[in-house]
């Protein structure tokens, strides 16, 4: 099970590495999303997978009788999700805006910030 | 004991609920200048704590030590909170003036505390997850920060600081996961027992260099620092200086506090790679310097070349090395934060920061002229200012542990700065305004003066007490670079003395007798755990 998990997070890895060489921020922000899913199960994977046993605690007892799951992992990636989830509606709201304020989603084309050769431009 | 600990983050995080209640009117303005005094006072008790007691640590929620997470604070945890609240307050009273009503009732003051929290937050946490979260707070308030205004010019350098730092945070989050993986433990100071016990070293090492390489993105080390020049001088200038001065440093906190603490097991590999790294941050960050036309943008390049400094005292990995990292960080953060509220008010007087439509500040501002000299000479190490003894440690240090050339390079990279601040001198100060117009400190009102200068004139001030008498300084560097190179002190704060030397078992855990519940069991690594499964 877990070979079957690290050979899921490298396919994931790989698409979201090729979506992010893509010159169109969009694309970029999707090979984001991938790879924040592959860390994600990275962590989970992490705990090592024990199916079938929860970490429930008997009434009356202070730690599970049985060996169970491990419970921190999957609490560790609820909180990324959760923040992978803010962030990512930040980032594409931004994304959103610079398409409309700037026409374009090609960074190559973003070059507000750094102009290029701001002082060759003007002699010419 | 531990109140001592979390208000420096409880603090901002409440005047950041206040002040965006009150984000309409001028009170929330004034509620973050208080927020940020109290956030000093704060901070200056917690080191006052900790320069009595020594390592300060607290269990949030009563957790015991490896479950919960910890709130700890050595000499350079507290002397980075502390440098926060200065630079939080320095940077506050100078929002008065610096931030319009449209900018304020988006929120600034709210996002800015949040920001200040989020960096409190990492430089306390003793919990290697709990820093992941603190990145996130500092991150989210940094773009809200960033793009607020919504200029195209914004937008473009926020879309490029977003992506190349989310990226960074996965790999620090898959960092943390395979860590956690290998050694079952998150807290930090359980973490330096842990990786001793680690059965495969070289795994190790391929974590260390992902933490590696999420931290150099947030440090903005070579050759991952492309983010920085392209974003930092494109918000306002409040927002510039506190990025400028906080948020690389950072990145370089969580290397330093990594890198002497959990990932000292093939320092031989590690710190060698640091090495090289922090040669070629000081020279590509000196020379984009030098090719920039704009006072922030180079400003922003300087930034890059002056972190290589820091990375060369961690990477040399020597008691007087980490002394320089340590008294760098400190002068640096306030000189440099200080730079970037210049260039806010020569923009304001003289109306831009291209240095090709700009002069004359020096004729009709001498008092500006003399405000930038001090931090400015200051970062290019002239004596008897503070940078100088910050580079003349690390120097030392390199020529003492051999590394000569890096020591050269160090020299040169100086002497590269003083170039490009002549250059800023001679076009924004010298050289007379292209326009005729004369840029005078009395353009401003009364009120608008005093809140910009004020600021500045209060760390230019420190920047000369330090460089005056470093000698405190120095000695509190010493004091809190060997609690680095030593970490016993920090071990026992965290974990409790008579818990660290019962860390022979395997798993890490404090508290042996105890019937582990989590996959700990499960746990390849351990020699007992895999008869278990």
């Amino acid at each position: 099970m877990e070979i079957l998990i690290a050979i899921m997070v490298g396919v994931l890895v790989a698409a979201s590495v090729y979506l992010m060489l893509a010159r169109s921020v969009l694309r970029f922000l999707f090979g984001l999303i991938l790879i924040s899913n592959a860390a994600n199960l990275v962590i989970f994977v992490s705990g090592r997978l024990t199916p079938e046993a929860p970490p429930l605690i008997v009434e009356g007892a202070d730690a599970p009788l049985a060996e169970v799951a491990n419970a921190l992992p999957q609490a560790l990636v609820l909180t990324a999700i959760v923040i992978g989830f803010g962030l990512f509606a930040f980032a594409l709201t931004l994304v959103y805006r610079t398409y409309q304020n700037l026409g374009t989603l090609n960074s190559d084309e973003m070059r507000l910030a750094e102009p290029i050769d701001v002082k060759a431009e003007p002699t010419k | 004991m531990s109140w001592v600990l979390a208000s420096p983050i409880i603090i901002p995080f409440a005047t950041a609920v206040l002040a965006f209640l009150f984000r309409r009117g001028p009170e929330g303005r004034w509620l973050s200048v208080i927020g940020s005094a109290a956030l000093l006072a704060a901070s200056i008790v917690l080191m006052i704590e900790v320069l009595d007691d020594g390592v300060v640590a607290a269990q949030m929620g009563q957790w015991a030590a490896p479950f919960g997470i910890t709130l700890v604070a050595d000499l350079l945890s507290a002397v980075m909170v502390v440098i926060t609240g200065i630079t939080g307050l320095a940077v506050a009273v100078y929002a008065l003036s610096d931030i319009d009503q449209r900018k304020e009732a988006l929120g600034y003051h709210a996002l800015f505390q949040v920001l200040l929290a989020g960096v409190c937050g990492a430089f306390l946490t003793g919990d290697i997850f709990n820093l992941y979260v603190w990145f996130e707070v500092m991150l989210i308030s940094s773009f809200g920060l960033l793009i607020l205004g919504g200029q195209k010019m914004q937008l473009d350098g926020g879309i490029k600081y977003v992506t190349l730092n989310l990226v960074s945070t996965i790999l620090f989050l898959a960092g943390v996961g395979l860590l956690y993986g290998m050694t079952g433990t998150l807290n930090m100071a359980d973490l330096h027992g842990a990786v001793q016990r680690v059965e495969n070293p070289g795994l190790l090492v391929v974590i260390a260099v992902m933490f590696m390489i999420a931290f150099g993105v947030k440090a903005a080390v070579f050759p991952l620092f492309f983010w920085l020049p392209a974003s930092y001088h494109t918000p306002a200038f409040s927002v510039s200086a506190i990025f400028a001065g906080l948020l690389t440093k950072v990145g370089v906190y969580a290397l330093i506090r990594t890198f002497t603490l959990i990932f000292t097991t093939d320092v031989a590999y590690t710190h060698t790679i640091l090495l090289w790294v922090a040669g070629f941050t000081m020279v590509t960050g000196v020379l984009g310097a030098a090719a920039m036309n704009d006072f922030r943008r180079i400003l922003s390049f300087h930034i890059v070349s002056q972190i290589g400094y820091m990375i060369l005292g961690l990477a040399l990995y020597t008691p007087l090395a980490l002394v320089g990292a340590v008294f760098y960080l400190v002068h640096h953060i306030i000189v440099k934060a200080n730079l970037f509220l210049v260039a806010g008010v020569a923009q304001r007087i003289a109306g831009s920061t291209d240095l090709d439509r700009i002069g004359g500040l020096y004729r009709h501002a001498p008092l500006l002229g003399l405000l930038f000299l001090i931090p400015a000479f200051s970062l290019a190490g002239f004596p008897p200012l503070s940078g100088f003894w910050a580079k003349y440690v690390l120097i030392k240090a390199s020529l003492d542990a051999e590394h000569y050339v890096l020591a050269g390079v160090a020299l040169a990279v100086g002497l590269l700065t003083i170039y490009s601040m002549t250059k800023i001198w001679g076009n924004a100060f010298w050289k007379p305004h292209p326009d005729g117009a004369e840029p005078r400190l009395s353009q401003l009102s009364g009120t608008d003066r005093a809140a910009l200068l004020t600021p500045i004139a209060v760390l230019a001030g420190m920047t000369c007490v330090i460089g005056f008498f470093p000698e405190p300084f120095v000695q509190f560097a010493e004091r809190a670079a060997a609690q680095l190179l030593d970490p016993t002190d920090y071990v026992a704060a965290v974990l409790g003395t008579s818990d660290v030397p019962d860390l022979s078992g395997s798993t890490g855990f404090a508290t042996p007798d105890v019937p582990v519940p989590d996959g700990v069991d499960a746990l390849p690594e351990t020699p007992e755990t895999e008869v278990a499964p």
